[in-house]
């Protein structure tokens, strides 16, 4: 079963690279953007019937860092 | 809590990407005659009787994910996290501050600096906190100069965290001319019983008296000696 997990920073948290992107979109002539949040994209192939309360624990106790991001799981249909 | 009888038993954690390990046992030799123990991170236990564990600087784990982040999750760091709470004192410099708030030992979270960019010079730091005992030699205000060198440094906690750090006197250093963004210009930061240290400067990186200040100077040397003298005194 293939998982993705969206990473993010939790809203209030400054994202100065996000904020240097955004700099760079304006200065490449990109006028309507309004704000730019980095974070991070994981893909997992996990076993299938792998349950949530699992996966919520993988992003609590590793892939995310509860202190300052939080997380989106997804599982993906199969084909 | 162990108190040295005739030794002082130190122990470096190395983890895959370490490389400040070697600087760490250098200045603990330095500082109290004794050879620190090395000890890898694959190691489920840790040497017995131990007065002092060091986590050092580096890139463990190349800082995939996050910085400190696997480290944190390393056999060894359950028997440090153990050891931590029998009061054993924790000394953890750049990754290895990472390291002690990715495990939970320290509160906070080291962002990428507020610049982007890795810095890499010498800082000057003022102490704020003289209770623990890696700082109660010192003078309320005293200043260090101490080198820093990192690229994730930014120490980030919300505000009721760091309200309650500087209520309970736990924000150990700050940046004089904070080169990081960190909040409240943090530097480094203890646990609640003081006996856990986390700071992004290298004071292994200050020991030698004779170096010339461009080298680092010697300024790092106090923290050792006044845990070996408080130790001692326990």
């Amino acid at each position: 079963m293939k998982v993705r997990i969206l990473v993010r920073l939790k809203p209030g948290v400054l994202d100065p690279q996000g904020r240097a992107v955004h700099h760079s979109l304006d200065h490449m002539g990109f006028d309507g953007v309004e704000d730019v949040r980095i974070g991070r994209m994981i893909e997992m192939e996990v076993a299938d019937g792998t349950d949530d309360a699992t996966l919520t624990k993988m992003c609590e106790q590793l892939l995310a860092n509860m202190v300052i991001e939080d997380f989106v799981i997804e599982k993906m249909e199969p084909a | 809590m162990a108190a040295p009888s005739n030794s002082f038993r130190a122990a470096v954690i190395t983890f895959p990407g370490s490389n400040c390990d070697r600087d760490m046992a250098v200045a603990i030799e330095a500082v109290t005659g004794e050879a620190a123990i090395r000890v890898w991170h694959g190691d489920a236990d840790l040497p017995d009787r131990l007065d002092f564990i060091a986590l050092p600087g580096g890139f463990s784990y190349g800082d995939y994910l996050r910085s400190g982040a696997m480290a944190a999750k390393s056999p060894v760091l359950r028997a440090v996290v153990a050891a931590a709470e029998r009061g054993v004192p924790v000394l953890g410099v750049c990754n290895g501050f990472q390291v002690l708030t990715e495990s939970g030992l320290l509160p906070g979270a080291l962002m990428r600096n507020a610049g982007q960019r890795f810095v890499c010079k010498t800082v000057e730091l003022e102490i704020a906190n003289t209770s623990s005992p890696f700082t109660n030699n010192y003078e309320k205000g005293a200043k260090l100069r101490v080198p820093v060198a990192h690229h994730d440094g930014n120490y980030f906690a919300d505000e009721a965290t760091l309200n309650a750090l500087e209520a309970e006197d736990r924000v150990a250093f700050r940046y004089i001319d904070n080169p990081n963004g960190s909040r409240r210009d943090i530097a480094g930061v203890l646990s609640a019983n003081g006996r856990v240290l986390g700071m992004m400067p290298h004071p292994e990186r200050a020991i030698e008296p004779a170096a010339h200040a461009s080298l680092g100077g010697a300024d790092g040397r106090g923290i050792f000696e006044n845990l070996v003298t408080s130790l001692i005194s326990a």
